[in-house]
């Protein structure tokens, strides 16, 4: 071998053990999660089923913020699934040249602000927002329903700043540029062949969208739709500031409660025992494979469905 | 054309522009609240001193500001940025020079694709295991660790994709010279530079934002830089740490880290956009 290809062979081994470094992440993740939480893996399933975290006899269980996890994340895509696949349309189907591109801009710098950007002004300026006009209204109007009575038994009926709702809300603004830029990605792929199709047979503007691009787009729409449900399971400062962090499953959304990652962010530096860290970090791993197997999903099926130009990649 | 379905059209665009302004309202007014009761807080105390103590009711309050977090967060993101940048690029060379057809370089991709949608707080429990833990308490260079981290999947899609972006005619042309693999591919680094540079740029902006990994990393502490081994502070985890405050002068600090923070990633957002408009990469 002469000196040349050798150097060649030299940077290629080199770049290769580099350019590992992604899988390597993704495996040491798995790996040193679930041997950090070794103490408290072995007592199986009953982790997500249990409510009680009680750091004196070590009995840990995470199924209130499992399900505040889940609750807020139900909140946000309820709220920012429609409003991302209407900006998608207005960005994709019906706005061109500059007004496209202007208001692509905008909702792509909604992810560009800091998340505990969006924990300050919920809690000063948009949670009194909705405490004062918001909410009256709607527990007057449905406040029969358990998920939107008053959580406390006075009247009239007065908002803590903190609540389930609040944070759902929240999360729903931040993932409505990931939603929609995917879900425009999706939209944009559609061949025009197939709204030149509906046009063909009669269809206004908007049953051409109903009728043929949004069935040619939907697996890149639900792909985006996991994509954001990653993103909102996820999300800690933002919670952690609006969802009152009370160890509670409490049937009004207008309650306090609590979500893994907001557990990780305030319990963790104050471990006392083994057990307790081992708790925190199976809360971590239990976070790791939902997101992960969400956000795998999600960009599987971009792969597969979405031809042509690869998503945006920013989170 | 009946005129039912003639409004339904209608309709149908009134929601999609409301949906718009829906998601616009927010960012403007989270800008105009940030800007507006952030810069009540600026002065050239919030750059040079230490935070003050809690100011109570009626009591005097001492000056103060939020130097120690921004000399924290400048210093952060450059270590991270050393650790996360170089890696991130030299695999995006990989995934495009080498690992464009096989599945080493589109499983890389596809990973990174993954690993930037797991939450940032995963990887702050990961770095306190492994550097925390280690090394008995919150470090400049746990939280380097954690942000660095999260840039690689990052800074390596973003570059390859720059990259992919390089004309394949430059590619073979280099290859008809007899121009070696290695030095192909430093060639079209050096050709991408400008897309590469934005993509960097656009991660130090993301990790700017970061506060998550941070609490179980770099921690914080109330004085200046005392070495690699001691917490440090930032202006994220100021911000969470003052606005769950009861204290009124620590409320408006966070209101001004804010905006510092929103300069420097809006800034850089901008800056991006604008020289991206103006030139193009390859002509």
């Amino acid at each position: 071998m002469n000196r040349a290809s050798f150097t060649d062979l030299l940077f290629k081994c080199i770049v290769i053990a580099v350019a590992s470094a992604v899988i390597i992440l993704s495996a040491i993740y798995f790996y040193f999660l679930i041997t950090g939480s070794a103490l408290t893996l072995q007592d199986g399933f009953s982790f997500v089923l249990t409510s009680t975290w009680n750091t004196i006899s070590n009995v840990y269980g995470v199924y209130p913020e499992l399900w505040g996890s889940l609750v807020t994340s139900a909140i946000a895509l309820c709220i920012g699934v429609p409003i991302s696949i209407g900006v998608a349309v207005f960005l994709s189907e019906i706005s061109t040249g500059a007004i496209r591109s202007a208001f692509s801009f905008l909702v792509e710098m909604l992810a560009a602000v800091p998340s505990v950007v969006y924990g300050l002004w919920g809690l000063f300026v948009f949670s009194p927002f909705l405490d004062a006009y918001i909410y009256p209204s709607i527990e007057r109007y449905v406040g029969y329903l358990p998920l939107f009575s008053c959580p406390a038994n006075f009247s009239p009926c007065s908002f803590a700043p903190v609540s389930v709702l609040t944070a759902g809300i929240i999360l729903a603004i931040m993932i409505i540029p990931i939603v929609s830029a995917i879900s425009r990605d999706a939209l944009l792929a559609v061949p025009s062949s197939q709204r030149e199709a509906a046009y063909a047979l009669g269809a206004t503007k908007s049953e051409a969208i109903n009728m043929s691009v949004m069935s040619y787009a939907r697996s890149g729409i639900i792909a985006a739709i996991f994509l954001g449900f990653a993103r909102a399971f996820g999300e800690t400062m933002a919670v952690v500031m609006l969802i009152g962090n009370a160890f509670v499953v409490s049937s009004s959304l207008f309650g306090p409660g609590y979500t893994l990652a907001s557990l990780i962010a305030n319990e963790f530096s104050e471990a006392s025992s083994p057990a307790n860290l081992s708790a925190l970090i199976e809360a971590g791993l239990v976070l790791l494979a939902v997101s992960f197997t969400a956000s795998f999903l999600g960009r599987f099926m971009i792969r597969r469905f979405i031809r042509g130009r690869e998503a945006s990649s920013y989170a | 054309m009946r005129p039912r379905r003639f409004i339904y059209d209608r309709l149908y665009f009134a929601f999609t522009f409301a949906a718009v302004a829906i998601a616009v309202v927010p960012l403007v007014a989270i800008l105009g609240d940030v800007a507006y009761k952030g810069f009540a807080a600026i002065n050239v105390d919030f750059f040079t001193k230490l935070p003050p103590p809690p100011c109570f009711l009626g009591s005097k309050c001492a000056p103060g500001g939020m130097g120690d977090a921004i000399q924290g967060t400048l210093l952060l993101v450059a270590q991270s940025s050393a650790i996360g940048i170089p890696i991130g690029i030299v695999s995006g060379i990989y995934v495009t020079q080498y690992g464009e057809r096989n599945w080493y370089g589109s499983s890389i991709r596809f990973l990174g694709d993954v690993l930037a949608g797991i939450p940032s707080i995963v990887t702050g429990v990961l770095v306190y295991e492994l550097v925390v833990i280690p090394l008995h308490g919150y470090s400049v260079i746990a939280g380097s660790v954690a942000l660095g981290s999260i840039m690689i999947p990052i800074v390596s899609n973003t570059s390859a994709e720059a990259l992919s972006a390089v004309p394949n005619s430059l590619r073979e042309a280099s290859h008809a010279l007899g121009v070696r693999n290695w030095r192909i591919a430093l060639l079209m680094v050096r050709v991408a530079k400008r897309s590469i540079a934005t993509a960097c740029l656009l991660a130090i902006a993301r990790i700017t934002g970061e506060t998550a990994p941070l609490l179980l990393s770099a921690g914080i502490s109330e004085l200046w830089y005392a070495g690699q081994g001691h917490p440090i502070a930032s202006l994220t985890y100021y911000i969470f740490y003052y606005a769950t405050s009861p204290y009124n002068n620590w409320k408006t600090l966070a209101w001004g880290s804010a905006l510092i923070l929103i300069v420097i990633v809006m800034g850089i957002n901008l800056a991006v956009r604008v020289a991206t408009r103006t030139k193009k990469f390859y002509s």
